[in-house]
């Protein structure tokens, strides 16, 4: 099998006298959706930093297609062809479309990249072909994107981050915040970026979304790897469980066929993700750092 | 312009071996012509209007009221000689107003304006009197300054953090203090006739006027025409012909009539030129180039801009030293209509014009919106407001009270459209 479009191999990360992470592994292979899953202050946004360069790890590897590489800026990991989607949008309100599409993506010339004079055809051109092989659908691409729907706009921010060609595609709660309608649509998109063969992570609260078009579920406790299932053969309450920590035992990926993606409207009615506690506690592990950590920045 | 329920043509899969067809777009498509092709202008029109598109409509409405007014009170107001007066008087304030126009786009304010336009004609004027500088190298050096003084203040706020409403308050108070020092304890310099009262003094034969609004108008009609073309060739949706062919149509008229009424005065004026050039320069700039876009985007999300890549503090100091380099250019504009400068060049209610200039002209306050065209339009309402008031001999203190209520309206409408826009879905 190919190597993994991005390796992470016991990455650690420490804040002051916090272990925010601890001896992490994550592989993320192409044409794959892996979910990273845990409660809130179990180190998924500081796993993803890791990646997307905003907070380079304090130990561990990176693999980007098998070669190491450190990534200590944002615009190293975007170099290396990682697109990260943040969960607030990041798009122009008064801009329409086609100019959110290309904001800060236009070819420099020789007096620098300002200096560029704007070819609006091309870009409408590009704009429309982008949007309809993702089949996103936008009334037009000269809208301001103040008018989308929230699923247009996430639609739109995704489509955005495919403009540099990624390898990775990071997606930061792509689904929090919409209505039913728009998670299916924006569900649908992540389903069409597999299809397109990007490795994608999806950061996700709501199991039944991760349910519906993930591939594979990494869980993360207290900053260490607490679980991988394969959705195809796992459950939620094993995901659940893993999250909480009730289930001590690591039921392990299983081989199997890759689901395909499934219309979001199929996947089974999942309990709140961070609720349902089971009957038995696990202890805190003895190094356990307290669950705020995420909030901790140096 | 949002159509429900047609959004799914937006998806629909171009048919095989079928050339690259227009890509569907929900748009209302306006008909080429006849009376159903007008009837669906018009609603076109009326919907933009409903959502909070107001345009440039408002303030030429004001206008039109503004002189019909003032005509109905003193005959003399619309007269070729008192138009052509009107031009010499807006181009100083109007081209300070051009680089607030910039300022507002980022959502900023420079308050600074008035006193740097000052400080650059009081120090253009010191270097070619006192010190017997070329003329030339006069202004450049006015210019220069300008364009320091404007990335200064511009790195402070862009690079320390300071807030710009305060960064360019203090600049408003330092700049006056400079200027009185420069000038020395005269207090005033008069400019002898010379290159840079020529700049006022100067006014094309009716050949040359007649000549340069042809070729404005051509240069117009061609890009609009051209832009259809492109635009057809690509497959995408071209702007109605109805649409260019009316466009072009109030471009021509307001053109060859401004020509027609100066030349039957002294001609069309060389300050008019210059402020003209400069509101098609920096309109072309901000629409048309990367730099320009980034400035809208720093006006909308500053978050989001700075994510995709764009150098925002490199935006916003070029932004405040070009606003502040129109400014000293405003200031030489000033000097050379009045011949000279004096302690209060700048002063007054220079500041208060450009910005309510750029205003009432519609960019908004809120960042993001606007065109360089609101600061010619607005600075003939305010001039003309000014000149006619003059006309009729009314006391100052009915002046600054009648321009403070246009003002409060133009701001007002602004607010109303905002909120328009949110009610219809655009922000």
């Amino acid at each position: 099998m190919a190597d993994p479009v991005v390796s992470l191999r016991g990455i650690s990360k420490r804040f002051g006298a916090v272990q925010a992470l601890s001896d992490v592994d994550l592989d993320l292979p192409a044409g794959e959706v892996v979910a990273l899953v845990g409660d809130n202050g179990a180190g998924k946004s500081t796993l993803v930093k890791t990646i997307s360069g905003v907070g380079p790890p304090s130990d561990g590897r990176i693999l980007f297609a098998g070669r190491p590489v450190s990534i200590n800026g944002p615009r190293d990991a975007v170099s290396l062809g990682i697109a990260t989607v943040y969960q607030d949008l990041a798009l122009c309100d008064n801009l329409d479309v086609v100019n959110n599409l290309f904001l800060g993506q236009e070819p420099a010339t020789r007096w620098g990249r300002p200096a560029r004079w704007l070819d609006e055809i091309q870009m409408e051109r590009r704009a429309h072909e982008l949007l309809r092989t993702l089949s996103v659908r936008i009334p037009s691409v000269r809208t301001p994107v103040a008018s989308l729907s929230g699923g247009q706009r996430q639609s739109v921010a995704i489509a955005r981050s495919l403009l540099g060609s990624p390898k990775l595609v990071i997606l930061d709660e792509p689904t929090a915040a919409l209505g039913v309608a728009q998670t299916a649509e924006v569900l649908d998109l992540v389903v069409r970026l597999r299809e397109r063969g990007l490795a994608v992570l999806v950061i996700s609260h709501n199991l039944a979304d991760v349910f519906a078009v993930c591939d594979r579920v990494e869980v993360l406790r207290l900053g260490r790897n607490a679980g991988r299932f394969d959705v195809a053969s796992a459950s939620q309450e094993q995901v659940v469980a893993a999250i909480t920590g009730a289930d001590t035992v690591l039921p392990g990926s299983r081989p199997g066929g890759r689901r395909p993606g499934l219309p979001a409207t199929t996947a089974p009615p999942a309990p709140p993700a961070p609720t349902a506690p089971p009957a038995t506690t696990a202890p805190p592990a003895p190094t356990a750092p307290p669950d705020t950590t995420e909030e901790v920045q140096p | 312009m949002t159509s429900t329920g047609s959004d799914t043509s937006a998806t629909m899969p171009t048919a095989p071996g079928a050339p690259p067809t227009r890509p569907p777009d929900p748009e209302p498509i306006v008909p080429a012509g006849g009376i159903a092709g007008l009837i669906s202008l018009v609603r076109l029109v009326g919907a933009r209007l409903r959502g909070g598109e107001l345009g440039s409509l408002p303030v030429v409405l004001g206008l039109i009221v503004i002189w019909t007014v003032f005509q109905t009170q003193n005959s003399h107001f619309l007269t070729a000689n008192n138009l052509t007066n009107l031009a010499l008087q807006l181009a100083a304030t109007g081209t300070i107003a051009v680089g607030v126009f910039l300022v507002l786009l980022l959502g900023e304010i420079d308050l600074s304006v008035g006193w740097v336009s000052g400080l650059a004609a009081s120090v253009m004027a010191v270097l070619s009197v006192r010190h017997g500088w070329n003329p030339v190298l006069a202004i450049v050096a006015a210019l220069v300054l300008g364009l320091i003084i404007g990335a200064v203040q511009g790195g402070i706020f862009a690079i320390v953090g300071v807030p710009s409403f305060v960064v360019t308050l203090a600049g408003f108070i330092a700049w006056q203090g400079v200027q009185l020092k420069v000038l020395g304890s005269d207090g005033s310099i008069n400019l002898p006739d010379g290159t840079i009262t020529k700049l006022t003094s100067t006014f094309f034969t009716d050949a040359t006027g007649w000549g340069l609004a042809a070729v404005a108008i051509a240069s117009y009609v061609g890009a609009q025409l051209a832009e259809v073309r492109a635009r057809r060739a690509a497959g995408l949706r071209p702007r109605p012909l109805l649409e260019v062919a009316g466009r072009s149509a109030v471009v021509a008229a307001a053109g060859f009539v401004a020509v027609g009424v100066m030349n039957d005065d002294r001609g069309v004026p060389l300050v008019l030129v210059i402020f003209l050039a400069l509101v098609i320069i920096v309109d072309l700039v901000t629409r048309r180039t990367a730099y320009g876009r980034h400035v809208f985007a720093l006006g909308g999300n500053i978050e989001a801009t700075r994510r995709a890549g764009v150098n925002v503090a490199f935006i916003r100091i070029s932004v405040f030293a070009l606003a502040s380099g129109l400014a000293a250019a405003g200031g030489v504009l000033a000097a050379s209509r009045l011949t000279g400068v004096t302690q209060s060049t700048g002063g007054s209610d220079t500041l208060l014009n450009a910005i309510a200039a750029a205003v009432i002209g519609g960019t908004s306050l809120f960042g993001g919106r606007g065109r360089a065209w609101s600061a010619l339009l607005g600075i003939l309402v305010i001039q003309s407001i000014s000149n006619g008031m003059d006309l009729l001999g009314l006391d100052q203190s009915i002046k600054f009270i009648i321009t403070g209520s246009v003002l409060l309206a133009s701001v007002t409408l602004d607010a109303l459209a905002r909120r328009g826009r949110r009610s219809s879905g655009r922000g």
